[in-house]
């Protein structure tokens, strides 16, 4: 825009416009309503979402919500003992089996890196090396599962313990990120105190380190659990089953279903949904699985992130 | 000076001998030895990462190898499709439909994750914030046979299918609009250039503007008219396959990567000191200036490095695609969004279910390795040029 002389009315009206009423900015208020709409649009996608996957799956929960938690994989949707007590065992044990290999072996893997490791090439190969598999496609992992623990250890059978380690690995390198990341957030003075009253490098970090880190590696051990009980395709990969699993007799505690055939939360759901091209109720049940996966995978992420914001805010 | 040597020993160490050894500093044998072996333990822990790296790798070359020694090449190109229990592993059928899936879900993700991370890290006050990121953490911890499911049952039906039903008008609707933003910001050029011009060029200013508006009527009418035209049920304007196309999946695809983008968008964004920010706004510039040519350009390497890690977190994703992409164990070529068809990681996904056992002809088991090897090599290089781009960042402030 030229104005011509400072004198001219109307050049000075729009300068004071241009100055004093933001409102008027109108490319600038369209910018802003359009990132705005960019955030929106993502919410409303969610809630889209969450209410189709309600309404499509509660007419399953509300009218045998009993039998659907305790009931197993059927052939037919009207079936009063279709149910998603397998998927569920399945998931608990695959949680277990992250819990136990990946949690110990991934926070360790972080304190060597934060703690111990010399700038040296091997640190850097470590470095590389977790970064990397942080990207590398889930279903890259079942081909390594699939390999590993059912070919050449099993025959060629697929088991519960294949599906667990595999997704082990698969959290593995997101437990040691974000450890690493809640170790790095430990301030330097608190080691430096320790040492300085005679600590060796385990008391630092048994004392000092662990503790301040804690409820940061409580927060990514979470997510990666969550993860691990919603992930789907290395699964497939490795064998779980999709179509009918006979039921087991006994508990879900005994531990000699590790060498059996197994299934998964988010493995039952893909089963249901193939299923449903050929019997329409079992897009309900796959509706009514998923909003109980969804409440898992929701309740430990917004622990999680709620256990984030807290210590966050506590330490300023 | 005193003498230490007279002095009573504190601690048990043997001042009087030996004041200040290294030994004495040093405690007990028995401490460092418990010291090396925790520091071993934990280097072990470390380790198993290069080892599972090195294992993925082996396991991926070995059954790749066999595959690639094994097989006749005529088989894996120019094949009407991937039929891989009947021998034939046509991969530009995988590699096509894992281009448009990619492409279109980042059309989604792209716009959608850099616009939210924009407003989150320039527009949204403190108490905002804190209440709508962790809605998008909640999406980003969906798993992905929800957006499966989400994308076989709402997207396809009820978006996908539509825009191929009416195809002129979502084309027509796009031309109309874009033809009425040019329109108006072409008059409102007009009306605020001085009013001192002769009346020749006022009379042709309004001429001009009257053939705008007009032909922006005509437009209107004319896809009006198209769309209208015609049986909706069997006049498709896109051949669309029912109950699952690639596009479909891709949008679900795409909602699963907004939150990465976001999030390593908006990190970029954080990223830029703000006495850029500071600086721009005292020069006068308004917000939105700002924004646009000053933060932007500072973060772009950033936002950059978040595109490629979404690219490569699309080409990944596999059961939205399996689920949604409306094929099943096998597919023929296809380059049109609105067929169905199985990506890399689909194709993979299809191969492996069901059964304990992957059957088929003799090959039939490695070429889901081979496949898994090129899609590893892909989203590896991605991965590492993207981490490129960040690194980038990070040394220039």
């Amino acid at each position: 825009m030229a104005f011509t002389t400072i004198g001219d009315t109307n050049a000075a009206r729009r300068v004071e416009d241009e100055i004093f009423r933001q409102g008027r900015d109108l490319k600038g208020s369209g910018f802003r309503v359009l990132v705005f709409a960019a955030l929106g649009l993502s919410i409303l996608i969610l809630l889209v979402l969450l209410g189709q996957v309600l309404n499509d799956g509660w007419s399953v929960l509300s009218e045998r919500f009993g039998d659907f938690w305790s009931g197993t994989l059927r052939s037919r949707s009207e079936d009063e003992k279709l149910g998603i007590s397998q998927g569920l065992v399945g998931s608990f044990w695959i949680a277990v089996f992250v819990g136990v290999l990946a949690f110990p072996i991934g926070i360790s893997a972080a304190i060597y890196l934060e703690e111990y490791a010399p700038q040296n090439w091997i640190t850097k190969t470590l470095d590389i090396a977790i970064r990397n598999l942080a990207g590398v496609p889930s279903v890259v992992y079942g081909l390594l599962g699939l390999f590993l623990f059912v070919k050449l250890a099993n025959d060629g059978q697929s088991s519960l313990y294949a599906g667990g380690i595999t997704l082990a690995i698969l959290v593995l390198p997101i437990v040691v990120i974000t450890s690493a990341e809640a170790i790095r957030a430990v301030p330097s003075s608190l080691r430096e105190s320790a040492y300085g009253v005679g600590a060796t490098k385990w008391d630092v970090v048994r004392s000092q380190v662990l503790p301040f880190a804690a409820p940061g590696i409580l927060t990514g051990t979470l997510l990666s659990l969550s993860r691990a009980v919603g992930e789907a395709a290395p699964l497939i990969l490795v064998g779980a089953i999709t179509g009918r699993l006979a039921p087991r007799d006994g508990s879900f505690l005994t531990l000699d279903q590790f060498d059996d055939r197994f299934t998964a939360m988010p493995i039952v759901i893909v089963g249901w949904v193939q299923e449903s091209g050929r019997d329409d109720g079992f897009a309900a049940a796959a509706g009514a699985a998923i909003v109980v996966l969804l409440g898992l995978v929701i309740i430990m992420n917004s622990v999680a992130v709620l256990l984030r914001n807290y210590f966050e805010k506590k330490r300023g | 000076m005193a003498d230490i040597s007279t002095w009573p020993d504190p601690i048990g160490v043997n001042l009087r001998s030996d004041p200040l050894s290294v030994e004495a500093l040093a405690g007990p044998r028995r401490r460092a030895w418990k010291e090396a072996a925790i520091r071993g333990v934990f280097l072990c822990a470390a380790f198993i990462s290069i080892v599972i790296s090195v294992l993925i790798v082996f396991s991926l070359i070995r059954e790749a190898w066999i595959f690639m020694t094994g097989v006749e090449w005529a088989k894996t190109w120019g094949q009407n499709g991937w039929f891989p229990r009947n021998g034939l592993y046509d991969m530009p059928t995988l590699l096509v439909s894992s281009l448009i899936v990619t492409v279109v879900a980042m059309l989604v993700a792209g716009p959608l994750g850099l616009g939210s991370a924009i407003y989150l890290s320039e527009y949204a006050s403190r108490r905002t914030r804190s209440f709508l990121k962790p809605v998008l953490e909640v999406l980003a911890g969906v798993p992905s046979v929800v957006l499966g499911f989400f994308a076989l049952f709402f997207i396809s039906p009820q978006v996908i299918e539509r825009i191929g039903r009416n195809g002129w008008l979502v084309i027509g609707a796009v031309v109309i609009v874009g033809y009425l933003a040019f329109v108006v910001t072409w008059a409102r050029k007009l009306v605020q250039r001085e009013a001192g011009a002769d009346m020749a060029t006022q009379i042709k200013r309004v001429l001009i503007l009257t053939a705008l508006v007009a032909t922006a009527l005509v437009l209107i009418w004319w896809v009006n008219d198209v769309a209208g035209s015609g049986d909706p049920e069997s006049q498709d304007f896109f051949s669309v396959k029912r109950s699952g196309q690639l596009a479909a999946a891709a949008v679900g695809v795409g909602i699963l990567t907004i939150p990465l983008v976001a999030s390593v968008s908006e990190d970029a964004l954080a990223a830029v000191p703000k006495e850029l920010r500071n600086a721009s706004a005292g020069l006068g510039a308004r917000k939105m200036t700002t924004t646009v040519q000053v933060v932007l350009p500072a973060a772009v390497s950033g936002i950059v490095a978040a595109f490629i890690i979404g690219i490569s977190r699309a080409l990944g994703e596999t059961m939205v695609v399996f689920m949604a992409g409306g094929a099943a164990d096998a597919a023929l070529f296809t380059s049109s969004p609105f067929d169905g068809g199985l990506t890399m990681t689909a194709g993979m996904a299809s191969l492996a279910t069901g059964t304990d056992n992957v059957v088929g002809e003799g090959l039939t088991f490695q070429s889901l390795y081979f496949v898994g090897l090129v899609l590893f090599i892909l989203t590896l290089t991605l991965n590492v040029l993207a981490g490129r781009f960040v690194n980038r960042v990070r040394e220039k402030y």
